[in-house]
């Protein structure tokens, strides 16, 4: 379980986060909507330690994310991440992309790590990608390969930091079905997003953030049908 | 329409002499690199990511190395040093200079180099839960490496061919040993010729194996 009690995070003088509380059970899926800079994307990087927090607490499965005596590598193993811009390794096949982390973080043999790799990247449709270099990928091929990047690990949740905003238009799709799939597959998940057709559809949780203030939280039938804050509206009206 | 008349014998009788040279200039030419990258490297993360002393002094040392003539920075370490009583060989003088010249035009290049490789790479190595230094070894510097390979490989060159200010401070590398023979015969013009052979020769055949292991080494 993730567990965010009073979180504050400021940049200098902004004020990112304005306090937010928020319980993200296991096998959940919790989409977080709201306009550009609310503060959606850095609650992402406060809570796998990414950024600093000011006041309040992070706690995934128990443990203080931004306490002193944390092993925070240990701790990031559990949560995958996907990046708005896809971040994958230029100097390493999708194979080794995918292989680094098993073996210099989790101390996996090569081959064992190339085996993993193999499999996460046939998950997500690469199969037979493996030996290509990032730069002959499309955008939405090299986000897919940033998901089997962050499965690897055999995270136990999965951030997604707009992982479909940077690209075009009809690679959007692909990356969709996979964060279905993983959806599908119990996998707990937060997913920043501007996609609220998969808001809708496939989270169990919708929370809406509107200038560093959680406005509202519930189930997708009553953000998208019976919002109860008048900035929820507003927003939703905007967007569709 | 002139009366010079070429004498190619003896420089063809010293031409061992002269290779043995130009494998002096080689090897202090490959020394002076090695060091300079390791000095260079460590300037140029200086100047990324500290202040204070450290930051002015990279800083003064990169300034100094780029900014005055290569000849200047060894005539330093051969009668600047020389004036304080402190005696280098021929040898150490051109190590010296060449090193200190060559740190700070590479410093800049590694510069270049980390500042191209985004922040955001490192972010995504860190939260699969590598390491900083992880993040670097494995991610950052890999591809730091592929951008300043060429300049790198540039440097090199203009090592070799800076190492002939050598024979200024009396080293007798490949040209301070033409410069040696030609005085002794007269045959300027064929010595130098020759040697300048020798020079294109060295430098293209550094220059092809770095093409060379560019092709092996860089696929992407």
């Amino acid at each position: 379980m993730i567990e965010i009690r009073d979180l504050h995070k400021y940049f200098g003088a902004l004020h990112v986060l304005k306090g937010i509380d928020l319980e993200v059970q296991k096998g959940e899926v919790l989409s977080v909507i709201g306009a550009s800079g609310s503060g959606k994307s850095t609650l992402l990087y406060c809570i796998n330690g990414l950024e600093v927090i000011q006041q309040g607490s992070v706690a995934v499965d128990e443990t203080d994310v931004h306490a002193k005596g944390t092993d925070i590598n240990k701790l990031r193993q559990k949560l995958g991440m996907v990046f708005q811009q896809w971040n994958s390794f230029p100097h390493l096949t999708a194979l080794e992309n995918v292989a680094l982390a098993p073996k210099i973080v989790k101390g996996k043999s090569r081959a064992e790590a190339r085996e993993i790799a193999a499999k996460q990247l046939a998950h997500v449709g690469l199969g037979e990608k493996l030996d290509v270099y990032p730069s002959a990928l499309s955008g939405g091929q090299q986000q897919r390969l940033a998901i089997a990047r962050a499965l690897a690990m055999e995270p136990e949740y999965m951030l997604f930091d707009e992982a479909t905003s940077a690209l075009d238009p009809e690679l959007v799709g692909e990356v969709l079905d996979t964060m279905r799939l993983l959806a599908e597959e119990g996998m707990t998940m937060i997913c920043v997003t501007h996609e609220m057709g998969f808001a809708r559809d496939v989270s169990d949780r919708v929370a809406f953030f509107h200038q560093g203030v959680m406005e509202e939280i519930g189930p997708p039938e009553q953000i998208f049908g019976n919002a109860k804050s008048e900035h929820t509206r507003k927003f939703l009206a905007n967007v569709r | 329409m002139f009366d010079y008349n070429f004498h190619w014998r003896p420089v063809m009788k010293s031409l061992p002499d002269l290779i043995d040279a130009a494998l002096l200039t080689l090897q202090v030419a490959v020394l002076s690199m090695a060091i300079g990258i390791i000095i260079g490297l460590c300037l140029a993360l200086i100047r990324l990511h500290m202040k204070g002393p450290l930051y002015w002094f990279a800083t003064s040392w990169v300034e100094v190395a780029r900014n005055t003539p290569a000849l200047f920075q060894l005539f330093f370490f051969g009668f600047g040093l020389g004036a304080f009583g402190l005696h280098l060989s021929p040898y150490l003088i051109v190590l010296a200079g060449l090193t200190f010249n060559c740190a700070g035009y590479l410093a800049e290049n590694f510069r270049g180099g980390f500042q191209a490789i985004p922040e955001t790479q490192i972010r995504a190595s860190r939260s699969l839960g590598m390491t900083a230094w992880q993040a670097y070894t494995r991610v950052v510097i890999p591809q730091v490496f592929r951008i300043v390979y060429h300049p790198v490989t540039n440097q090199m060159v203009w090592a070799v061919l800076m190492s002939s200010l050598g024979m200024l401070v009396g080293f007798r590398e490949l040209s301070g040993e033409t410069q040696f023979f030609a005085s002794r015969t007269f045959r300027i013009f064929e010595y130098f010729a020759v040697t300048a052979v020798i020079y294109y020769v060295i430098v293209k055949i550094i220059l092809g194996a770095s093409r060379l292991m560019a092709a092996r080494l860089f696929r992407y």
